[in-house]
């Protein structure tokens, strides 16, 4: 079986749902981070059957908004010390700017480099559904 | 950036501040001299990226009513947008140039952009197929002149319900007017989008009934509100002329109905009201089009502080 020591400071992102890893991965960290990583995928889960990992070394700040984005089960554990310092369930943002794009192709966010929406959640059942803060229309967001 | 009123969308003003913008108008009407005088030394910058006939003249009408002078552009392709100028940076100059702005844009939240690089006052004059405020005022104070107030009324709106920015923003507004009825009324490719039928139902007690057949409920209504339907909204020039001909009112359509009823109708209209229908008493979308400059003169007095 193929084992990963644990890490003494940094973040383990848990119970992210298998196959998704890999996107989270380069989303939110592979263009800056210079700490050792690992990815883990498909390590068997008792509650989603595989799931998949990532364990990052000496670094606290990602956004957690992303996470809600991508499948509300993510847990995130900020480890110090070799101790786990906190545990944290993603939620689903309410509120999110820069990750989605506004799906209306009358959009103003479309042609202006000065308009990046503010999207607001109206639904979260089965699709996460966000209103555009410019144009209000619909987008459906799928990670 | 200081606290300035914009008017991006009518929730931008409470009911209250609608009355009395309407209420206004109406003084402003029957007592243009009154007010000759009340923006003297103000410029209204009117910025217009896509082509207006009504809105932009009855802008231009207000101000000068107002006694204020006006500057701004018709033809995008005269400005420093065309050479690739965003928006936040136009609206910054202009702020220095003028002291209210209006503005017309073919894409859709470009006002509310717009506000928020503004120091002066910006006013929506349409943005794309989104809010047109202005129309909405324009709608209210007709309604609230010819049928002695706004609310209790039970109201068809006819034609392009998707794409028709006017539909959408005075729907929304007589919701919170205490609408008796609404009936939607278009062919189901150009039905109103499901979010405002739904933000209607959710937070009004108001019923709505969506039907294709205008001539069902002609003898039920209070306000019948034809729209055109828009061939700029269509990236499909099929899709248009399959549609364009849906719903024309004609004398013989209109019999049934009340005679107190009135027709409305934004313009421009193509051909979806008949020329001969222009004759009826009920039919006052011209009335409609002049009213709209009072009520304006009063949103330009208002967002400049003068009353």
């Amino acid at each position: 079986m193929l084992t990963v020591n644990g890490i003494n400071n940094g973040i383990v992102i848990d119970h992210i749902p298998a196959g998704k890893g890999p996107r989270i991965f380069n989303t939110l960290f592979s263009a800056h981070v210079n700490s050792p990583v690992v990815l883990l995928m498909n390590v068997q889960s008792k509650t989603l059957g595989k799931k998949d990992i990532i364990k990052i070394e000496n670094e606290y700040n990602f956004d957690l908004n992303l996470l809600g984005l991508i499948d509300k089960h993510i847990t995130v554990n900020i480890i110090k010390n070799n101790k786990l310092k906190e545990k944290i369930n993603v939620v689903v943002p309410k509120k999110i700017k820069g990750f989605i794009k506004c799906k209306n192709p009358r959009c103003i966010s479309h042609t202006d480099d000065y308009a990046i929406p503010e999207f607001t959640l109206i639904s979260s059942n089965g699709t996460l559904k966000y209103s555009c803060s410019y144009c209000e229309e619909i987008t459906e967001y799928k990670f | 950036m200081k606290n300035v009123r914009h008017l991006i969308e009518p929730k931008d003003l409470s009911n209250s501040e609608i009355m009395e913008l309407v209420n206004m108008g109406i003084q402003m009407e029957e007592n243009p001299q009154d007010y000759v005088n009340l923006c003297k030394g103000k410029i209204l910058g009117s910025l217009f990226f896509e082509p207006s006939t009504r809105t932009k003249f009855s802008f231009d009408s207000a101000m000068l009513r107002l006694g204020g002078n006006l500057m701004g552009f018709t033809d995008v392709n005269t400005t420093s947008a065309k050479k690739g100028e965003s928006l936040g940076d136009t609206i910054k100059i202009m702020g220095a140039y003028t002291d209210i702005i209006v503005m017309r844009h073919p894409k859709e939240g470009a006002p509310k952009l717009a506000s928020e690089y503004s120091t002066i006052p910006i006013i929506n004059g349409g943005d794309g197929g989104h809010q047109h405020p202005t129309q909405t005022l324009t709608d209210l104070i007709t309604i609230k002149k010819y049928k002695n107030t706004v609310s209790n009324h039970t109201i068809a709106l006819c034609g392009d319900l998707k794409f028709g920015r006017t539909v959408h923003s005075l729907i929304k507004t007589l919701a919170r007017f205490n609408t008796k009825k609404f009936y939607l009324i278009s062919p189901k490719e150009l039905s109103l989008p499901k979010s405002i039928v739904n933000e209607i139902k959710l937070n009004y007690d108001i019923e709505i009934e969506e039907t294709s057949e205008l001539e069902a409920v002609m003898d039920k209504i209070d306000i019948l509100y034809m729209t055109r339907i828009q061939k700029e909204r269509f990236f499909n020039e099929e899709d248009y002329i399959k549609l364009k001909n849906s719903y024309i009112l004609t004398n013989e359509k209109i019999e049934p109905a009340k005679k107190d009823m009135i027709i409305m109708h934004p313009l421009p209209r193509v051909n979806e009201i008949s020329k001969e229908v222009d004759d009826d008493k009920r039919a006052i979308y011209f009335e409609q089009a002049r009213l709209g400059v009072y009520v304006r003169m009063a949103l330009i007095a208002k967002l400049l502080g003068a009353i």
